[in-house]
């Protein structure tokens, strides 16, 4: 059989209006408007889904989602096994509330080694703050060949193979399982969780791993990040409207960016 | 006495020659030594062309690591980072600077988690603050930013482009070269390229293009792009997209603009259908002028707008292609 893990954070719906997402500044903190919805990461949701199109080729195949999160956090999990993972492990403790990029990542593959795996999806950044780094660290800290910015994910007998995205194209690599992939919004849309699927969910496992389960003490998780400022930049907000029918703006904006010696 | 202070830029070439964006992370580094510091080093990984490491050494550079290996030729991941760890014992940087671009996207975590270093990526500001390097970042989908600073004694970090004007060039600059044979396993290279699918040439490429006409999911269609096309024709610019046309299948992925797509800094940016989301706003904030064109007066691209075109763009942008066309001619 194989097994497949996907990595998932939970963050606050990056689809929502900026006006849902208030910045504290004194206690550099994002604090949620009411009704700011938490959604499974849009890149680990297509993590998710190249996971499920492996399963539909291979279908030997068991996938477990994980995310380390507070208890709200189970809510992305129950969000993947409706789309159709087989098990969920929540990593939940008070000595992650304050994890950085590399305390994430050590515990994340500290739960993934305890489990064992073939290959290990996520997203490519997490759409709250677009680091990028976790993915990475879990490859790195499990010594295992990272494979960066997926849009196709393919596994051939012990290997996989990924197209992945460069800034001026795609190249098709390969490595022996067991492997990292990240997978970027090339990949398309990940499904829509089914109704029936959404049924056997409730039925579906999710363990609750600590920090002292996965072996890790407080030293190991303690975070190297300090966050000194979060702020909104400011906007000058001078734009200069131009009206009219949609004749005379062309006009009059052609005149305005001539006379700026843009055109 | 206290150990010098290095800065290592990981240079990326084009054609043989530093990128745009590794000249402006020079010139970054250039003033962050400035501030403190003693050398700007530069790594270069790719068997560079004849002179590639006296360019940078005239991009700002003081001391320039060519690091050699045939498995170096053209971006590996498991390569570079192995080279650049082996690199940063050997040179013990304060800070480890490169582009963000897919391949310091890529090697900058990967490196700092092998050196037990921090990682800092996507930047728009690094400066020192109190004896500590601090990173400022855009976060929560492009709309905040966030300044960090981190407790480990080497940092990587990737800088976004445009943000840092490139060290002037100065040919007469003196400074070292080192070639380093770097150590690599046949065992520890993993990954195996199997085939580059490059992209088609562009006439213009987005980020040097003059005028970039970037279109988004207020095209409602991919016939929306004919007309930027032509309107991009018009101005000798180049066209880009949100990510929703991209994702939607209305143009080329390699049009996308953004937090995850390419980055531009044209003299002048219109946007037609885009409601500036921090993340695309992330791929052309850089940009000198930005003329927003939206049916939708509450759109947020006309926080970031210079001039506003509120309507309809089917019936505005052939409209304002004749006026372009007019002023040529009459030139």
């Amino acid at each position: 059989m194989m097994h497949i893990v996907v990595c998932a954070k939970q963050v606050p719906n990056p689809e929502a209006a900026f006006s849902m997402f208030r910045i504290d500044e004194q206690a550099k903190r994002m604090v949620p408007a009411p009704g700011l919805q938490l959604v499974m990461s849009p890149f680990d949701e297509q993590a998710l889904e190249a996971a499920l199109r492996i399963r539909e080729r291979h279908a030997d195949t068991k996938i477990t989602l994980m995310t380390l999160g507070p208890e709200s956090a189970r809510g992305a999990i129950r969000h993947g096994l409706a789309m159709g993972a087989d098990e969920g492990v929540l990593l939940r403790d008070s000595a992650f509330e304050d994890a950085d990029s590399y305390a994430t990542a050590r515990a994340l593959a500290a739960a993934i080694r305890k489990l064992g795996c073939d290959l290990v999806l996520t997203g490519r950044q997490a759409a709250d703050r677009d680091t990028g780094v976790v993915g990475a660290g879990v490859g790195e800290l499990l010594g295992l060949p990272v494979i960066a910015f997926a849009k196709d994910v393919q596994v051939e007998g012990a290997a996989v193979r990924v197209e992945r995205v460069l800034d001026d194209g795609t190249e098709i690599v390969e490595a022996a399982m067991p492997a990292l992939v990240t997978v970027s919004n090339e990949l398309g849309a990940p499904r829509a969780p089914s109704l029936r699927e959404t049924m056997r969910a409730a039925r579906k496992p999710i363990a609750v791993w600590k920090a002292g389960d996965l072996g890790l003490a407080e030293v190991d998780i303690a975070p190297r990040r300090i966050i000194e400022r979060l702020f909104v930049p400011v906007k000058d907000g001078r734009c200069e409207f131009i009206a009219g029918s949609p004749q005379a703006q062309a006009v009059a904006l052609a005149q305005r960016l001539r006379e700026a010696k843009l055109i | 006495m206290n150990a010098p202070v290095v800065t290592l830029v990981v240079a990326e070439l084009v054609q043989g020659r530093p990128s745009r964006l590794t000249g402006e992370v020079l010139g970054l580094a250039r003033r962050l030594v400035a501030e403190r510091g003693d050398t700007v080093a530069a790594a270069l990984f790719a068997n560079p062309a004849e002179g590639a490491a006296e360019e940078l050494i005239a991009c700002g550079a003081d001391h320039v690591y060519s690091m050699e290996h045939a498995a170096l030729g053209s971006y590996h991941g498991e390569a570079w980072v192995s080279a650049a760890a082996q690199l940063c014992e050997k040179a013990a940087p304060a800070l480890v600077l490169a582009g963000h671009t897919a391949v310091g996207a890529d090697l900058a975590p990967r490196l700092a988690f092998r050196r037990g270093a921090a990682v800092a990526t996507g930047c728009v500001e690094i400066a020192w603050r109190a004896g500590r390097p601090t990173f400022t970042r855009p976060c929560f989908g492009g709309n905040a930013r966030e300044t960090l600073s981190f407790t480990t004694a080497c940092a990587v970090a990737t800088v976004r482009a445009g943000c840092y004007d490139a060290f002037a060039r100065d040919g007469t600059r003196h400074g070292a070269v080192t070639r380093v044979v770097a150590e690599l396993r046949e065992e520890t290279l993993r990954v195996k390229v199997v085939e580059r699918r490059p992209d088609a040439i562009e006439d213009i490429r987005l980020e040097d293009a003059h005028t970039v006409v970037a279109g988004g999911r207020g095209l409602n269609g991919p016939e929306g792009f004919r007309s930027l096309q032509e309107l991009a024709g018009v101005l000798g610019g180049a066209v880009g997209a949100s990510r929703v046309p991209c994702d939607l299948g209305w143009c080329p992925h390699s049009w996308q603009i953004g937090l995850t797509g390419r980055t531009v800094q044209p003299e002048l940016y219109i946007a037609v259908g885009i409601s500036g989301a921090g993340h695309h706003m992330a791929g052309c904030g850089g940009a000198k002028t930005i003329v927003a064109v939206n049916s939708d007066p509450e759109a947020a691209i006309f926080r970031d707008a210079r001039f506003g075109v509120v309507g309809d763009y089917q019936q505005f942008v052939p409209a304002f292609i004749d006026e372009v066309r007019k002023l040529r001619q009459s030139q």
